[in-house]
């Protein structure tokens, strides 16, 4: 009997630890990712050379000339983002599944939200080190500027919401039957509300319009990434679970 | 073997009589539309499906909130049922919409909002079921069932808004009005008559077939549980 209590007592400790155990946890799990991304480049190279890849494919299937170029930048460079991340979060997922890392994560005496946010936060990184190199390349292949704040802004926002659902789906596509296939299937329909407001946003950029027709599309990607963030951190557990 | 309960055999006929009503209704009873002639009809079933298919999406994304909520696998067969009930519902409604459409915008299928939204929301589902198919255990299923279902269920609507940033050609036939749309036309009391009672049709027959369908996703549970005993 008091030994029930103190364990209550225990877990009553450790389910109200400070926020900056949460926060060490989170980036515990960011560490271990680029830690062991660093050592194979695995991940990251092969993001890197599918987007290249995506946009040569793009420039010979649109002839990308100066005429159409104005037009379809901002699309062909959300397409190429869009296929190069699902890459990376079934990649970084089943990198832990196939290991038993997971295990060992949920095994881990820490909120599994935390899981999530490390997760969600190394995906990200390698998504926007990955746009960050695209961008120059494009910029020289087709002579357009691309480095652009309101652009950047943009593209960090798309990403966040990107990623947000994307992990999330791939915690749960790794874990079934036909996980190569289904990341992209149950990711895209998922996101086209931010594909659509990014790419609005990021054309009006581009193509120098007013402030505030560019302000209802980045509005709707802040409200995006606000609200799968906190989907995503309310059901990631019922998605790990076992 | 349970035999089908009588209420929803009584139900199961129910809907035959009234869907027959309402065919009469939309196709003889109703008056025919000045402007788009006899392809007007079309819009009484048009909305009957798609109000049902809402209906049953709507519910599936409460059962998923339900199910992660209370772990219990009823909510899991009902969110099942809703969901391919809709799936099929919509399909009507695009497909009605487009023979509309052909005539009335002179094209089978535009980029507006709702067309849009109603295929994105159709892929959506269809990715459910994919999903579900790639997962053995029952309880996990249910889990990414829910979880899924939920984030698509939020996911639709900012879709619609999102699209909502064009401009829309679609009609606004019951509220406000839209001085883009085209097609959209006034009610007469006996249109009004006709409209409302297809809606009440194919909401008789949404119930009827989730009825039907949680029950069949009952024995199936039986048949799976029988299965795994005589294999143990």
């Amino acid at each position: 009997m008091v030994n029930k209590a103190t364990e209550l007592k225990s877990m009553t400790i450790e389910r109200t630890r400070p926020a900056g155990s949460f926060i060490k946890a989170v980036t515990a799990v960011v560490w271990k990712d680029v830690r062991a991304e660093f050592r194979s480049r695995e991940l990251f190279s092969a993001m890197l050379v599918f987007s290249l890849l995506i946009i040569l494919i793009f420039n010979f299937a649109l002839e990308l000339d100066i005429k159409t170029r104005q037009s379809v930048t901002a699309g062909v460079l959300w397409a190429t983002f869009a296929f190069a991340g699902t890459l990376g979060l079934n990649r970084s997922m089943a990198i832990e599944k196939d290991r038993g890392c997971l295990d060992g994560l949920l095994l881990a005496p820490v909120d599994r939200s935390a899981i999530y946010f490390g997760k969600m936060i190394s995906n990200l990184a390698f998504m926007l080190i990955v746009e960050i190199i695209v961008l120059p390349v494009y910029s020289v292949l087709y002579s357009v500027n691309l480095f652009q704040p309101g652009l950047l802004l943009v593209i960090l926002l798309g990403s966040i919401g990107y990623v947000a659902v994307g992990t999330l789906l791939a915690a749960m596509s790794v874990q079934t039957r036909t996980r190569d296939i289904l990341l992209p299937i149950l990711l895209f329909p998922v996101v086209i509300p931010v594909l659509l407001a990014a790419v609005k946003a990021s054309s009006g950029f581009l193509s120098g319009a007013e402030l505030a027709e560019i302000l209802l599309p980045i509005n709707l990607l802040i409200a995006y990434d606000v609200i799968f963030i906190a989907v995503a951190f309310m059901v990631f557990d019922s998605v790990v679970e076992e | 073997m349970q035999s089908k309960p009588l209420a929803l055999k009584i139900l199961d006929v129910v809907s035959i009589i009234v869907l027959g009503i309402s065919t009469y209704l939309a196709l003889v009873f109703a008056p025919k539309e000045l402007v788009m002639g006899d392809v007007q009809r079309v819009f009484y079933f048009h909305i009957g499906t798609a109000w049902t298919a809402l209906l049953g999406f709507i519910l599936a994304a409460l059962f998923s909130v339900v199910y992660l909520i209370t772990k219990n696998l009823r909510w899991d067969r009902l969110q099942v049922a809703a969901i391919e009930v809709s799936l099929v519902f919509f399909l009507i409604t695009i497909a009605l919409g487009s023979i509309w459409a052909r005539p009335a915008w002179n094209t089978w299928w535009t980029w507006d909002p709702r067309l849009t939204t109603a295929a994105v929301t159709e892929l959506i589902y269809i990715a459910y079921f994919m999903l579900r198919q790639g997962i053995d255990e029952p309880e996990k299923r249910a889990r990414f069932g829910a979880v899924y279902a939920l984030v698509g269920g939020i996911s639709a609507p900012i879709t619609f808004f999102a699209i909502r940033l064009f401009r829309t050609i679609h009609p606004v036939v019951i509220s406000g009005s839209n001085a883009a749309a085209q097609g959209s036309f006034n009610m007469t009391p006996d249109m009004l008559t006709t409209f409302f009672f297809a809606l009440f049709t194919f909401t008789v027959i949404f119930i009827d077939l989730f009825w039907n369908r949680i029950r069949l996703g009952d024995l199936q549970d039986k048949v799976e549980q029988l299965k795994l005993k005589v294999s143990i």
